[in-house]
């Protein structure tokens, strides 16, 4: 199969030319820079497109198993290949919990059978998210995990924190931290502020992430271990982390699309597709978290995409549960970063490639001969609004119904198979 | 004046001037209250719909009186004895009772937002009795109109708003509407029961009581709820009355003819004493009998009446 004629944007090698891409079994055979003439079999003509490597989003909860009525495998990677992302880790918090290699070989087996997409389940780091007894973590990696995860709270314990980062190590495991204090916005449904107080909703302070990052930071520092903070949402969370990583302690470090596009204003209205966890913060931490991308303190962007039905959503504010989807508005709302903020396009794509590659110890996030052949077709024209019927998600939760978008996902291409075309 | 509001969701939507009218059409519907026949024919044919989802003595009956004067029809519903206990959804609920054709929907729920939700998705009125702790506009306009009927005017007022402020509806209702009418306004309690930066609300804050007291017009004592004191917001109620409570002292420090309010239920013994609530300077009972003038008035309003009342 031939890519000919589109615009290459490779964040590992930094190159962003006109060329044709050639791939043979599943694999990138050659990069030919201003192209090359001839064409053997299949050829698709990418001309004015971008020819991006798929993206990888380490933050997913595909609901499977045991929710598969919010979502499934293959409805979630039909999403995911929709948006252009040819990679997803997925989250623990199924039922049963992905605890043990039972559930992990299912759900290996199941996206095996079914997908093109590459999916990587994230194991619990504690026993039923517990946070009481450490995961079998060395079983469910032979099984196939690529990290661990209490997603969705914080380990309380901090003696089994530091137990648990540390065994986690011991298999090469990267530990993703969700960093909430449990008491600090116990009840709290939006950022704690000006506006909860005035639309008489539950806070969520910016200090109850603040004090857990720093926590895992201290603990990443003292057992010279990683930590990857996953939805970092608050200014102050933020400068913790770049002060880690300016003393060299090795910290990581996510965003959601959402968190970089949204504030709190969004939950005037009470609108339940602006609750999530975190909750949406502050004009002034949105801007941070853009300065963050700029400086590279935030090393990757992923969706966090959290399949909830209508009737579950269409609750009171104070009950619909927390969480919103995201894969097929994530590399729009890059693209809508990207003009913002002025950052270069190629140094927010690193974030959706070549650095949670990096972070999981994966293959994948580049274009370059010998490299796996996930490629997203991008027109970044192309303007068009988000609606409901854009939809392959089961659930369809978003805060961006509307929202007019400037570059959409033209083409996905998986393990060198077409797996999504507009 | 038009009135251009189907409905009445929150105090933050009216204009000062709506305020004032509200306020002054008041008066002729508090008149009919003191007749010997206590009823009027301007809403005979309309259905009133009471969906009280929270537990209500005093607004509940407020309403359903002030639509009986007005010759609604009027039902109500709890959410003990609806199909709200059997796990019915809020707007389910409201999508069933629209299709029964209602003109008007009364709605105490115990979650903020609700509404203003059922506002914008129902052709018919919606009149917030209380949501969570948002917004109890009905009970602002009698409070406001209790003020106005003693002092003549809102101006300049200085009105002292004591207790859980973090939790009250009441309290934020009055603050937008006494902001807007140009009373001055005090919040006065612990800082575990104010709410997140308050200091943009744009009333003076205190956590010390007795400072205000000499220099209010008004004292609104808000009720201190027991499960509070569960969630350790304050040691115990014995420390709370010690220094939030409306006590005798207390009293003999106000300004001659300063009044004391309290939108109940009151805990006597814990935010006012007896002595207190009892005193000559308690309007307590006149903001009840209020509330039913008010609450004609947002019926009437909210179901299309323009004109003046006879």
């Amino acid at each position: 199969m031939w890519i000919k004629g589109g615009t290459i944007l490779d964040p590992v090698s930094g190159m962003t030319q006109v060329g044709d891409i050639h791939i043979k079994e599943g694999i990138i055979a050659g990069i030919y820079p201003g192209g090359k003439k001839g064409k053997a079999g299949d050829v698709i003509d990418a001309k004015g497109l971008w020819v991006l490597p798929g993206l990888i989003d380490m933050h997913v909860h595909l609901r499977d198993p045991g929710y598969e009525y919010k979502e499934d495998i293959i409805s979630g990677c039909m999403a995911a290949a929709a948006g252009g992302v040819t990679t997803v880790a997925c989250m623990p918090n199924t039922y049963p919990v992905n605890d043990n290699p039972s559930v992990t070989k299912y759900i290996v087996e199941k996206a095996a059978r079914h997908t093109a997409v590459r999916v990587l389940p994230v194991g619990a780091l504690t026993k039923e998210l517990k946070g009481t007894d450490i995961a079998e973590m060395g079983l469910m990696k032979e099984a196939g995990i690529v990290a661990v995860s209490d997603d969705g709270k914080s380990v309380e314990n901090t003696s089994l924190m530091r137990r648990a980062i540390e065994y986690a190590a011991t298999f090469g495991l990267p530990v993703i931290s969700h960093c909430q204090d449990r008491y600090l916005g116990e009840g709290g449904v939006m950022n704690e502020g000006d506006l909860s107080s005035r639309l008489g909703l539950g806070g969520i302070p910016a200090a109850s992430e603040d004090i857990i990052v720093s926590r895992d930071v201290l603990i990443a520092g003292y057992t010279k271990l990683p930590i990857h903070i996953t939805h970092v949402s608050t200014r102050t969370s933020l400068d913790i982390i770049r002060k880690a990583k300016d003393a060299g302690i090795s910290v990581t470090c996510d965003v959601t699309p959402h968190h970089l596009l949204l504030t709190e204003e969004r939950v005037r209205g009470y609108d339940t597709n602006a609750k999530m966890y975190p909750p949406l913060r502050t004009e002034e931490d949105r801007l941070a978290l853009i300065g963050g991308l700029k400086d590279g303190t935030i090393d990757c962007i992923a969706t966090d995409h959290a399949p909830h039905v209508k009737d579950e959503k269409d609750l009171d504010f104070d009950l619909a549960p927390f969480g919103i989807i995201g894969l097929q508005t994530l590399l729009p709302g890059i693209m809508e970063v990207h003009k913002e903020s002025g950052i270069e396009f190629i140094e927010l794509l690193k974030r959706v490639t070549a650095n949670p590659a990096r972070i999981l110890g994966i293959d994948g996030g580049m274009l370059c001969p010998g490299a796996r052949a996930d490629i997203t077709l991008f027109d970044p024209g192309a303007r068009w609004i988000f609606t409901e019927e854009c939809v392959l998600s089961k659930s369809k939760n978003s805060p961006f119904f509307g929202r007019k978008f400037q570059g959409r996902v033209v083409r996905t291409i998986a393990g060198g198979r077409s797996i999504y075309q507009a | 004046m038009n009135w251009p509001h189907k409905d009445l969701i929150a105090i933050q939507d009216l204009k000062p001037e709506e305020i004032g009218h509200i306020l002054d059409m008041a008066s002729s519907f508090k008149e009919i209250s003191k007749r010997d026949i206590k009823k009027v024919p301007t809403l005979r044919g309309k259905t009133v719909v009471l969906l009280f989802y929270e537990a209500s003595t005093r607004t509940r009956l407020s309403f359903e009186i002030a639509a009986k004067r007005l010759s609604a029809d009027t039902t109500a519903l709890s959410a003990s004895g609806s199909s709200f206990s059997k796990g019915e959804t809020i707007m389910d609920a409201a999508y069933n009772v629209m299709a029964m054709s209602p003109d008007c929907i009364v709605i105490r729920y115990p979650y903020a937002g609700i509404p203003k939700k059922m506002a914008d998705l129902l052709p018919c009125s919606v009149i917030n009795a209380g949501d969570g702790y948002n917004e109890h506009p009905t009970q602002a306009l009698l409070d406001m109109y209790s003020m106005k009927e003693r002092f003549g005017t809102l101006k300049g007022l200085n009105v002292a708003i004591v207790g859980d402020i973090m939790h009250s509806r009441v309290a934020r209702s009055n603050v937008y509407g006494l902001k807007k009418m140009g009373a001055s306004i005090s919040l006065v309690a612990p800082k575990t029961l104010l709410p997140p930066r308050v200091e943009t609300w744009g009333a003076q804050v205190l956590t010390e009581f007795d400072p205000v007291i000499p220099h209010a017009d008004v004292i609104m004592m808000l009720r201190v709820q027991k499960e509070r004191l569960h969630d350790r917001f304050f040691p115990d109620e014995r420390e709370y009355s010690f220094f939030y409570g409306l006590s005798k002292r207390r009293v003999d420090m106000m300004k001659k003819d300063a009044v004391i309010m309290h939108p109940g239920p009151m805990n006597r013994g814990v935010e006012i004493t007896c002595d207190a609530a009892e005193s000559a300077r308690s309007i307590i009972l006149d903001q009840v009998e209020n509330g039913v003038a008010i609450r004609m008035t947002l019926l009437y309003l909210s179901m299309g009446g323009t004109s003046n009342v006879d």
